[in-house]
């Protein structure tokens, strides 16, 4: 199956940015569907971006981030060609994974 | 006897005087239908209106209107929350039909780069055909169910067409007979119509108003409005198609929604289009 | 803008309430005549492919009312769904010339 995460992270010297667009459909848990009944909460829970081995930016959501997500930040330190590895679990347990090269 | 007469007459006069004014609107029953002069003033409008504006970028909507949003908007066009649907849209239209045909079976050049032509008017039908009505044409031919023409599907099958036409202008023709003209006048009365318990038209937000707000959304000039179509919508979490935003800008007015496809969409589309001729074509679109 | 928005709401409410007269005794067969005629009035405003959210949604409450026995309550909705169709009649007719007046030339 094609991977959930886009990303894109580009160097500037002493700075990578980073943007990311993650397909899931976030539901919060509250929303009814045409029937009048809950569509259950089925959202990410945490995201992780990690560079050589540590954590340079995490995220604990719950149900208020709306659906395909799309984070935007920066972090000191980052090469070009090294790799950056974002990944996701949700309140179901399923996760998912990439790898991207820092451009 | 004399006076009664003289009373009666100068009543009748008032009367007629009366009817004679009411009528006298700015465009009588006699004014020829002419779209090209129609299309000339539509865009001289918004073009005297922004003058800062470049003539492609209307099709921009909002974000032609507002500074800050456009920054915005341009940030997020690096990373489109389109790419889903458009994705889908492109798998969708690749994937044959039970019968081994395809949507590329219906269209010219096989459905790529031609949305721009979109809505014409057939000759033999009498009426005005728009994409997403040819795309269920071609679906039911082909033994497929129709696609609903508010949802998913449908947006991503436009979203992809359209994606295949950026940057094309709008090349909308109408043909010299006598009912294509009436589909477009038709479209530009349904367009200028008040309607709804709030009793606005189309022209209350996107003529009187572009650039102003509604609540807290910016409103989209009219020019150009349908070249962005189909567009993922931030308040939809999706793709919506042009069919969508025409119903729910009607029950959003308190107006009772006509069905998608009825001929006031199909005819205000084409008229939307026609009047945007040679502006870009910048599907799917991204909007708040 | 609000204030566009504030006049037509108001002028349109108007016209809905004038039309509504002080609640009669609660009978069933008031309702009825009541709610026929909001109905006649907003099959026609469907005809003109004119009728308002709002002429449903009060028909439905008018309904709803008598369905519980509050005939004086149903009636008053009636009486205020048909106002609301005949406004939306009246839209649509005035519509069909005014529409001009808003025209780009």
């Amino acid at each position: 199956m094609a991977s959930t995460i886009r990303v894109r992270a580009t160097s500037s010297g002493e700075t990578t940015e980073v943007q990311a667009l993650i397909q899931h459909p976030m539901d919060s848990g509250f929303v009814k569907d045409a029937k009048g009944e809950i569509i259950p909460a089925h959202f990410i829970q945490q995201l992780t971006f990690e560079y050589d081995g540590k954590n340079v930016f995490t995220a604990d959501w719950g149900g208020g981030v709306s659906k395909d997500p799309y984070v935007k930040f920066a972090f000191k330190g980052g090469k070009k060609g090294d790799d950056l590895k974002i990944s996701w679990v949700d309140n179901k347990g399923a996760t998912d994974t990439t790898t991207a090269k820092i451009q | 006897m004399k006076r009664r007469s003289a009373i009666t007459l100068v009543s009748a006069a008032l009367a007629f005087a009366a009817l004679t004014l009411a009528s006298a609107l700015p465009s009588d029953a006699a004014d020829k239908v002419d779209p090209v002069a129609d299309a000339k003033a539509f865009r001289k409008f918004f073009t005297d209106k922004f003058p800062k504006v470049k003539l492609e970028d209307f099709v921009n909507g909002p974000y032609s209107m507002n500074e800050d949003l456009y920054r915005q908007w341009q940030e997020k066009e690096q990373f489109p929350p389109y790419e889903f649907s458009l994705e889908m849209g492109k798998e969708m239209f690749s994937k044959p039909f039970k019968n081994g045909k395809s949507y590329a079976d219906c269209f010219p050049n096989g459905g790529i780069g031609i949305r721009q032509n979109y809505p014409y008017f057939d000759e033999k039908e009498g009426k005005i055909i728009t994409l997403e009505l040819a795309l269920n044409r071609c679906r039911e031919a082909n033994g497929e169910a129709p696609y609903s023409y508010v949802r998913d599907e449908m947006a991503a099958l436009t979203a992809y067409m359209a994606f295949t036409s950026r940057g094309k202008p709008m090349d909308i023709k109408i043909p010299d007979d006598p009912r294509a003209l009436a589909a477009y006048e038709n479209g530009k009365e349904y367009f200028y119509t008040r309607r709804g318990q709030l009793n606005f038209s189309c022209a209350t937000c996107h003529v009187q108003s572009p650039g102003e707000r509604i609540r807290a959304e910016i409103l989209a000039p009219a020019l150009g409005i349908v070249n962005a179509m189909p567009i993922y919508r931030s308040e939809w979490s999706g793709m919506g198609t042009t069919s969508r935003r025409f119903t729910t800008c009607n029950s959003q007015i308190r107006g009772v929604p006509l069905s998608p496809q009825d001929d006031e969409y199909r005819n205000v589309e084409y008229y939307l289009s026609y009047v945007s001729n040679g502006l870009p074509i910048s599907g799917p679109g991204a909007r708040p | 803008m609000r204030n566009m928005m504030q006049k037509s709401a108001l002028v349109l409410a108007l016209l809905a309430a004038g039309a509504v007269s002080a609640p009669a005794a609660g009978s069933e067969d008031e309702f009825k005549a009541a709610y026929a005629a909001a109905e006649t009035a907003n099959k026609e405003a469907g005809k003109l492919r004119n009728q308002w959210t709002t002429t449903a949604a009060t028909l439905a409450a008018s309904k709803k009312a008598a369905e519980a026995g509050e005939f004086d309550k149903a009636t008053a909705s009636a009486k205020e769904a048909e106002a609301l169709a005949k406004a939306s009649i009246f839209q649509a007719t005035s519509e069909k010339t005014r529409w001009k007046e808003l025209e780009i030339r």
